[in-house]
């Protein structure tokens, strides 16, 4: 069996719990068993929030250190801030678009430069991808589509076809998003 | 499938009649789930607090009606008033209480255990390891609690309650329903000369639960010949314990528990067969203690081979195993940075009418005052500096009440959600009044229970069902209170507001402001768009005056405010910028 630890990390009100779900439903489907952890709770208040997707999994959800084969993380900061889940022989898929903490709004420190952040990431994987996902979200009509933008960005890594994942898309979006959000996965596997 | 929805329909499965609780991480989902269900089969309820909810539900079970109440492990403490009783009363129909436990305090005051309340309590107490066994388990739970009278605790943990997994189900089973309450005064009154003979009987059934559950599947003994090394686990610990074993390499014997009292004999044929035992479980040492009297070497949190605090997770439990079994320890992947990487706590969203309480209530009473608060999205106005104390539940105005009393100088003002006043914050307000307290009481009121995810309560007007039902008045609680200055309050209204707090700071004795606006994420599904604002470049003058209002749609751009897309359109920056800077988007 495919075993794949994905680590799914953003700012909590971007979707990620959703992002999760539609990738886990898609691996079920495919009859492949799923652990999974999420963030729930105060944490969801604009906080940092990290969902666990373990495919192929029959134990608990959580991820250990150096475990994820992929690392899809929705928010630049927050790539770092999770890295440590990271194997060094997975992949980081990073969204550019930044969204600034408060503690940075305030003045109290400082958001690292976008090239940091990814010259970090790239010592500490096999292979970075970042792009302005953001962009292609809104490209695909509403910019709440970019956690299925992600999810067809990380879909070339995942054990699972791309036509399986879609099904569940149609599944679980609001029936008027249909469209955009299938745009939105086509626009991020293709990226 | 969540764990928690796992649990939602083995409860429909169950076949139960009355369910009924109060949210709190990581338990809510539950009856959210059921209560679709409800309407024709089952009552359902959002009860006013824990230990209302595990009333009713006893009620209930006394009259034959499976029963189940949820709550988290904090719950417990407000119900563990009926909870240590109602084991020598015992249930007639089916009864679970369902305390949800979360380790390393994701969104909790503490970390506790409530396999210890259980143990307390005389009750057994079930612990899944996956939401698959969870499932299983309610199932069981129902059977158990019936053939011996007794309530059934049930006890997951967070990350079995919010962990998704395949999950195998089944329809709901037939069952003769007897609903009748017969009276038995020596039973249901606990008299004293009544409790003393409860007591003995309840003590009679331990031994024969004990061996029920070694008999379940949920305590399992394996004996590998041979091995030395012996490990026990419970709950989630032991999904992490038997994928660290799977690539262990070595012989060892596994006792895995799921359910208590434990019974002896499963501890005795272990220690039998091995050197040395590893108990590996999360929270307090609670196997560990009764494993000491049975087995001659063990090793655990009282060894320090396991952490006390915290969860778990397959690196460090197989760490911890290795290390036993003299292996090397795996490397934990540490990643160093040469610069801070900034913190994201979480925040009140942007458009909270919170924020803006706290703002109004800050610019009157100043940082020499002292806020005492409560449990709630609001306990984040820390961020404000407008939250000093947070203990528990309902502990916002009677910690006010004591600092009052205490004989301090300064000005005291606390503030209280809705759904929290009404849980407990009530008998805190009459004691304030009744022992003249001189405190300022700011009840939060946003008509829903937001931080767990918007549940309705008595002030809402509408019940779990979202049907319609009496709204309470809180204005008209307040004032039955014996409370002689009460004001009422549009947070978006700054300066009333402010008026209103001036006026509160300069009287003595009790003063309650109700401050009312909806949560911004109910008002957002109600439809009420309100206009977005943005920064005027050539007026604002970078002073920072509105990002130190700690709204994240504020940013900083190139030394100015900017205002991002997360805009709400509540419109206190403008009141608050000195430059009439900021306007409505496209004015």
């Amino acid at each position: 069996m495919d075993k794949f630890d994905l680590l799914i990390v953003g700012v909590g009100g971007q979707g990620v719990i959703l992002a999760s779900d539609i990738i886990g439903r898609a691996a079920v489907m495919e009859g492949l068993s799923v652990r999974s952890a999420e963030t729930h709770g105060m944490a969801q208040r604009g906080g940092a929030v990290e969902n666990h997707v373990r495919i192929g999994c029959k134990y608990g959800s959580l991820i250990p250190a150096g475990g994820a084969d992929c690392l899809m993380s929705m928010e630049p900061l927050e790539a770092l801030r999770f890295a440590k889940y990271v194997n060094p022989k997975g992949v980081a898929v990073i969204n550019t678009e930044k969204i600034v903490p408060v503690t940075v709004n305030l003045g109290k420190v400082q958001y690292p430069e976008l090239e940091t952040i990814i010259r970090t990431m790239c010592g500490l994987c096999s292979e970075v991808k970042a792009e302005n996902y953001t962009g292609l979200a809104k490209k695909a009509g509403a910019v709440q589509s970019l956690n299925v933008v992600m999810i067809g960005a990380v879909s070339k890594y995942l054990p699972i076809k791309p036509e399986t994942i879609k099904e569940v898309i149609t599944k679980s979006v609001p029936p008027k998003t249909i469209n955009v959000n299938l745009k939105a996965f086509d626009l991020g596997h293709d990226a | 499938m969540l764990g928690n929805d796992a649990i939602a329909h083995a409860l429909l499965e169950s076949n139960i009649d009355v369910a009924t609780g109060y949210p709190g991480t990581p338990s809510s989902e539950i009856l959210a789930s059921l209560a679709p269900h409800a309407p024709g089969r089952f009552h359902i309820e959002w009860s006013v607090n824990e230990k209302v909810a595990l009333e009713v539900a006893i009620g209930a079970s006394w009259a034959g009606a499976r029963s189940v109440c949820t709550m988290k492990h904090v719950g417990l403490n407000v119900a563990a008033d009926p909870f240590m009783t109602l084991s020598h009363t015992g249930v007639n129909g089916g009864l679970v209480l369902i305390s949800a436990d979360d380790p390393a305090c994701h969104s909790s005051q503490n970390e506790q255990d409530s396999r210890v309340y259980a143990k307390f309590a005389k009750v057994p107490c079930l612990d899944p390891q996956s939401p698959q066994e969870a499932r299983d388990m309610i199932l069981y739970a129902y059977d158990f609690s019936e053939k011996f009278k007794m309530p059934v605790l049930f006890r997951p943990t967070t990350r079995i309650s919010h962990a998704k997994s395949d999950v195998d189900i089944g329809l709901p089973a037939h069952r003769e329903k007897k609903i009748e309450f017969i009276k038995d005064v020596e039973r249901f009154v606990v008299l004293p000369r009544h409790t003393r003979v409860l007591l003995k009987k309840l003590n009679a059934k331990q031994e024969a639960m004990q061996k029920a559950l070694a008999d379940s599947p949920w305590n399992k003994l394996t004996i590998k010949a041979g091995a030395k090394l012996g490990i026990i686990s419970s709950g989630v610990a032991s999904a992490y314990a038997e994928e660290a074993m799977e690539t262990l390499g070595t012989d060892v014997s596994y006792l895995k528990i799921g359910a208590y009292p434990i019974d002896p004999t499963l501890i005795k044929e272990l220690a039998d067969n091995v050197e040395r035992i590893l108990i590996i479980e999360e929270l307090t040492p609670f196997i560990e203690e009764q494993a000491r009297m049975y087995a001659p070497h063990v090793l655990g949190k009282m060894t320090g081979e396991v952490p006390h605090e915290g969860e778990f997770d397959t690196l460090l439990v197989a760490n911890i195993i290795r290390k036993a079994a003299g292996k090397p320890a795996l490397k934990n992947r540490d990643v160093q940075l040469d610069f801070e990487l900034p913190a994201r706590p979480p925040v009140m969203c942007p458009g909270c009418p919170h924020r803006a309480t706290f703002y109004a209530l800050k610019s009157v009473f100043k940082d020499e005052s002292i806020f005492a608060s409560d449990i709630g999205c609001y306990t984040l106005g820390t961020q404000l500096g407008a939250v000093d104390t947070c203990l528990c539940m309902g502990a916002s105005i009677t910690i006010a009440s004591g600092l009052s009393h205490s004989g301090i100088d300064n000005k005291i003002a606390c503030t209280i959600g809705d759904s929290t006043f009404i849980h407990t914050g009530i008998p805190g307000l009459i004691n304030a009044v009744y022992n003249k307290a001189n405190i300022t009481v700011v009840i939060l009121d946003n008509r829903t229970t937001a931080m767990t995810g918007h549940q309705q309560n008595p002030a809402t007007g509408s019940n779990i069902l979202d049907e319609p039902s009496t709204e309470i008045s809180l204005e008209a609680l307040v004032k039955s209170c014996g409370v002689a200055s009460l004001q009422v309050i549009d947070p978006l209204d700054l300066e009333t507001s402010k008026a209103a707090f001036k006026k509160a700071y300069d009287t003595d004795g009790v003063k309650v402001i109700i401050a009312r606006q909806p949560c911004i994420i109910t008002a957002k599904k109600m439809g009420i768009r309100r206009k977005q604002f943005e920064v005027l470049d050539d007026l604002c003058e970078g002073c920072k005056r509105c990002v130190k209002f700690g709204c994240p749609a504020m940013e900083v751009k190139d030394g100015k405010a900017f205002i991002g897309d997360a805009c709400a359109g509540c419109g206190m920056c403008t009141k608050i910028c000195q430059f009439g800077a900021i306007k409505g988007r496209g004015a």
